[in-house]
Formats: structure tokens, sequence, C-alpha cells
């Protein structure tokens, strides 16, 4: 069953100068596409990745998920319930309560100001539950020691803050965890390390994760189904195997071309053409066809719909 | 073999502190000859930066060369200080940075920021060095660059920053170009655009490169050869082919195992116990050896070994068990 349902979600952001200046400088109002109409499931107990470069709308998405950010059009149903428009707020409660966020930056998510047990209890605390002796255990499930809950984030290194908001994460017993871009800010071993202790978890208490990364390489060890985005479009979904074997859609066998790979000693390779059109005025049609190889004329009109074809959801007109 | 470039001998950088001196670089020696790029790779706190800036003489003070031998073309640099190191930077060493915005002045028009920096170092007319510019721009592929040398570096796009940033490293056509991180903050396919650049440029001008970089994937497509750092020390040195699929130094075998790229579907990467020592608590011996799984007693007694023609700085490399299964 499908813990997750995207329909059709949007966001669009008022990017506008103020009033004043736009009356002065005869501007129009401005706005931002970061996310357009993408839809996917999530199944229970499967890590579902998000996979893009900057600007391509991948945390948009993920703020909308845990409801940081609320739609501008479409539904995030969670367990069934749209956190944005369900009118029973105890419905709502239950499933917040089922939500966590892991962010990137492990320095700038921990209250440099509290222990590291408050921090970690928090999500319980916060909604009056009882937290005696729980700081100590999950500690010691993320690796770290029982002592190290009296101390204060500034005494860890980067793989250890990360490991306590992992810790804190797992607080409230979620059933969903969104993580945007846990290991980014790591070190390769250190990543190793807490992408080992993340799969751990995902089997000890039957996790869904919602996988945030711009790394191609992360993203194939770790997901179930990996999401492709290109300017806040959904443009192509398989399974790992598929995606890098058989890639459908011109931009996603460009990203997979331009990689580094360990095996490619002098590799010269003609690297892609362009960078990630403005998302204020996107391309007209498919977002992707000022830099697509196969473009035509429909490409520059209508843009393509996610189709299926054989494991795969592509966007694409021309693929096949 | 032609004379090296830049020649590195023992080089060490050491920081007083309160509890003693830490040595951010310890007995560090390595060559880049003309042409060649050499990566020099480890994970934050290797010391790989700090080895870098000791060449271009940008320690910040306490930060100091404690012994050792800097070269550039036959001339030693270590003991240059104030004009004649300021003289060499730019046109002797070009450097490029992580960051290009910080690495650009927002104030000045990018063909401006060339101007100045060709006229400081090379005796060209004002003519002369704006025609330069856009011949400048034009080979790192900036669209459009007879008009674009008029703008700012805030309406460029990271990528095209980064290109202006390098057409600025080289364009006093200095012999050597430190490159720190310089794709780190781009994305994959403009890092890809960056890579091919800096390959395509050095080819061409047969500049030697040293290319500091976190990211095996980088190391392996851009390098010629290799240096690994850990904890301030070099822990292998070698061709690129050799070190990143014939590793010799058990952290070396330990980093490329535990890349998500070289796992290949299995469900749990390598992992490496432990992390790397804070640089007032290194330990005694190798620096690696509470790490290793292939440590004895003289791994835990000093001297620390050290990396010698084309062998890891390990006094148990991977290399012998190859051999002794072959005999």
């Amino acid at each position: 069953m499908a813990l997750v349902k995207v329909d059709n979600l949007s966001r669009v952001f008022d990017v506008s100068k103020p009033w004043l200046n736009r009356v002065l400088e005869r501007r129009e109002k401005e706005y931002l596409t970061a996310v357009s109409e993408v839809s996917f499931d999530v199944a229970e107990r499967s890590t579902y990745a998000l996979v893009g470069e900057s600007g391509s709308g991948k945390s948009t998405i993920g703020k909308m998920l845990v409801g940081l950010l609320s739609p501008s059009d479409g539904h995030v149903e969670i367990e069934g319930i749209d956190l944005a428009n369900e009118p029973d707020a105890a419905k709502v409660d239950a499933v917040r309560a089922d939500i966590q966020m892991i962010f990137q930056d492990p320095y700038a998510s921990l209250n440099p100001r509290w222990r590291v047990k408050d921090i970690i209890v928090e999500p319980v605390a916060s909604r009056g539950g009882k937290t005696e002796g729980m700081a100590e255990k999950l500690l010691e499930q993320v690796g770290l020691s029982v002592k190290d809950a009296g101390k204060f984030p500034h005494e860890f290194s980067g793989g250890q803050r990360q490991r306590i908001c992992i810790a804190r994460a797992l607080a409230s017993e979620p059933r969903l965890i969104v993580c945007d871009e846990p290991t980014s800010a790591l070190d390769v071993s250190v990543q190793a390390q807490v992408l080992n202790l993340m799969s751990d978890l995902k089997e000890n208490f039957g996790l869904t994760y919602v996988f945030i990364s711009h790394d191609l390489t992360v993203v194939r060890h770790m997901a179930d189904v990996i999401g492709v985005l290109y300017l806040g479009r959904l443009v192509e979904e398989a399974v790992p195997g598929r995606l890098f074997d058989d890639p459908k859609h011109p931009y996603t066998q460009m990203l997979l071309e331009a990689a580094p790979k360990m095996d490619a000693f002098g590799r010269e390779i003609q690297p892609p053409e362009g960078e990630i059109p403005d998302p204020i005025n996107p391309p007209p049609g498919c977002a992707f066809h000022p830099r697509c190889p196969l473009a035509q004329d429909i490409c520059k009109r209508d843009r393509p719909r996610l189709r299926q074809i054989g494991g795969t959801r592509v966007a694409c007109h021309f693929a096949e | 073999m032609a004379e090296p470039v830049l020649s590195i001998r023992d080089l060490s950088v050491e920081i007083p502190t309160r509890h003693g001196i830490v040595k951010p670089v310890d007995g560090v020696s390595y060559d880049i000859r003309a042409g060649e790029i050499l990566g020099v790779v480890g994970e934050s706190g290797a010391g790989k930066s700090m080895a870098g800036n000791a060449v271009i003489g940008l320690l910040s003070p306490p930060a100091h060369i404690a012994s050792g031998e800097i070269w550039l073309n036959g001339k030693r640099i270590d003991q240059l200080r104030g004009e004649a190191m300021r003289r060499l930077r730019g046109k002797e060493i070009g450097m490029v940075f992580q960051d290009p915005l910080t690495s650009l002045n927002p104030l000045l028009r990018i063909g401006d920021q060339l101007v100045e920096t060709m006229r400081t170092h090379l005796k060209i007319s004002e003519k002369e060095a704006e025609k330069r510019a856009v011949a400048a721009l034009e080979e790192v592929g900036i669209p459009g660059a007879a008009s674009r040398v008029n703008s700012y570096p805030h309406e460029f796009s990271g990528g095209m920053r980064q290109r202006v940033v390098i057409a600025l490293a080289l364009c006093a056509e200095p012999s050597l170009v430190i490159a720190d991180e310089p794709t780190t903050a781009l994305d994959v396919s403009v890092q890809a655009q960056i890579i091919a650049l800096l390959k395509r440029l050095c080819r061409e001008r047969g500049t030697a490169v040293m290319l500091i970089t976190h990211d095996m994937g980088v190391i392996a497509e851009a390098t010629d050869r290799v240096a690994v750092m850990y904890a301030g020390r070099l822990a292998e040195l070698g061709a690129v082919e050799q070190v990143l699929t014939r590793p010799q130094h058990p952290y070396t075998h330990g980093l490329m195992a535990s890349t998500p790229l070289a796992s290949e579907g299995k469900a749990r990467l390598h992992q490496i116990p432990g992390a790397m020592p804070r640089l007032d608590a290194v330990p005694d011996g190798c620096a690696f050896n509470p790490r290793c799984p292939r440590a004895t007693e003289v791994c835990r007694t000093p001297p620390p070994p050290r990396v010698k023609d084309g062998m890891a700085a390990c006094w148990h490399p991977l290399v012998e068990d190859v051999e002794e299964k072959v005999s």
C-alpha cells in the first residue's frame, strides 16, 4: 500500500519586487515555479529517492511532504489524509506524529544551547509523552554512547551530529522520514557509516524514507524507486537497475553520462551543453528542449505527460 | 625526464596552539610535471588544502612552513615573502578556489578584473589586455564573450563564474595552477563541463595542475597521478589507475570501498571504523593504525612509514598479499 500519495503537486513562489518598485519600474509580478505537476506514490517500507540538480525542486517537494510548505496546487496524502485540507485537526495531528525529517546540515539543525538528550526527546516531550531513558536508548541505537546524552552538540563531529539528528527523528517512532541530503555535508567514509545506519534502522523499525539527494551514486545505493526531477518536473521514474542500465529520458541519460565514474581514467567526454534554465521564465513545452539532442517542434509546443514504458515512467515525446 | 614544474620536498606546516604544536601537513613530498594533473585527495582535515596554500604562500598565521622545501621551475619559493611572493602569485601560479562568487570582486566588471591581472603581471598595453580578455573568455567557453566582458560577476551563473575564475587564473600564463575543490559547489552536468575545460586548457598550454578534491570520481576522471592524504601525511602516491584500482594502503582501500559507486548493489557499504584523528592527537607511528585491520606492533611505534617510489606509506601494504598468492 502507498504510504504517501503525491498527486499533481505544484508550488509557486511569488518573487516579485515590492509594490512601489513594480509601479515605478513598470514591472509585472513575477512567479517562480519550483514544483510543477509532480505525481508519485511511495510504498510503505520502501525508499523513494528524489534526485536532481540544484533548482530542480527536490527540497521544496520534501518540505511540502512534511508540511513545512503548503502546496499551491495538488495534494499530498499521507496515510490517506491530506494534511493541507483535512478539516479534522485530531486526524492531522495523528499523522503528523508519524512524519519526521532529517536535514542536510547537522551544524545548523541542532540547537547549540540544548543538551543532546533534550534535543533527542523533544519530538516526544513537546507532545507531553514520557521520555525517561529514551535518549540513552536511542543514542545506543544510532551507534553513540550513553555518556553522550549530557553533552552539547559542539562536542561532536559532523557524522556524530547527523547520528543525533537521526536519533531525534526516531524518537517519536515515525513511519515516514524525509531525508533532505542527509550525507552531503559528510566525508565519504563517514557517509558510508551513516548510510549503513540508515539502512539498518529501516529494516529494524519498518521505516519508509523519502530520500532527497543530488548524488546519483548514493541514490543508486539507497533507493528502491528513483524519481528524476528537472526544473520542478518529474521527468523519469524507475527502479535503480532500470534507471541506470536503460535511462529513457534524454536528461537522465545526460546526467548519467556526466557523472564521474571510477573506472573512467582519462575519459574524454563531450560535456553536456548549457545549464538549467531560469525557473521564472521556463521554456515552453518540455523544459529540457533547449538542451536536448532529440528536440523537435513538438517539444517546444507541448509539455510531455508521464508515460509508462516497460517499468519506467518517463515524460518525453520521443522516449521509447 | 623533464624537470618538474613544482617539487615539494618533505614539507611540514605547523600551527602553534595553547596545547602544543599541531602539524596539519607533515613530511609531504611530491612533484608535478608540465601538462600533468596531480590529484590531491583526502577527507576534511587531511591537510590537502593546507599543502596547496603553503605552495602559494597563503598560510594564515600562526600557521607556517616549519621545514621542507618548495621548488617552482628550479627556484626555491618557500622562503619568499611579501612583494616577491605577490609577484609569483597570479604570474607563475594561478589559483582556482571552491566558491567562484567569493573569488571575484563583485564591484568590478569581469573584463576589468582580467585586464588588471594581466597588466599587473605582463608588460602589455591596455588595448592589448582588453583584446586578450575577450579571447580568454572565449577560450573558457563563455558565449558572447565580447559583450560579456562588461558584465558583473552577479550576472553570471555558478558554472559561468567558475569559467571566469579559470580564465583569470590562466590569463597571465602561469606554469602551475592550484585548483582547490573547483567543482564542489557545482551541479554534476556543470562539473563535467568545468573538468573537461581544465583538462583541455592544461594540455594545450602544458600547465601543471594541482587538483585538490575529496571526490574520488573527479580524481578518476581528471587526474594523471594522485596523492592520498591522511592526517596531514601522504598515505599513497602513484598513477591514478594504479592507486584507485589496486590501492596498496589500507586507508585508500577502505576509502575506495566505502564510496557507493564501488558498492555495486551490495546491501551495506564498506565501513572504516572510527574517524580521522584530531590533529592534536595523531597516534604514534602510522596515523592510521587504530583504524587499520592490518596494524601490528611496528605500526604503533615511531617513526611513521613514508611514501617511497610507488610504494604506499605502510608497513604492510596490500600488494604483498597479491604477490604471496601468485608465488
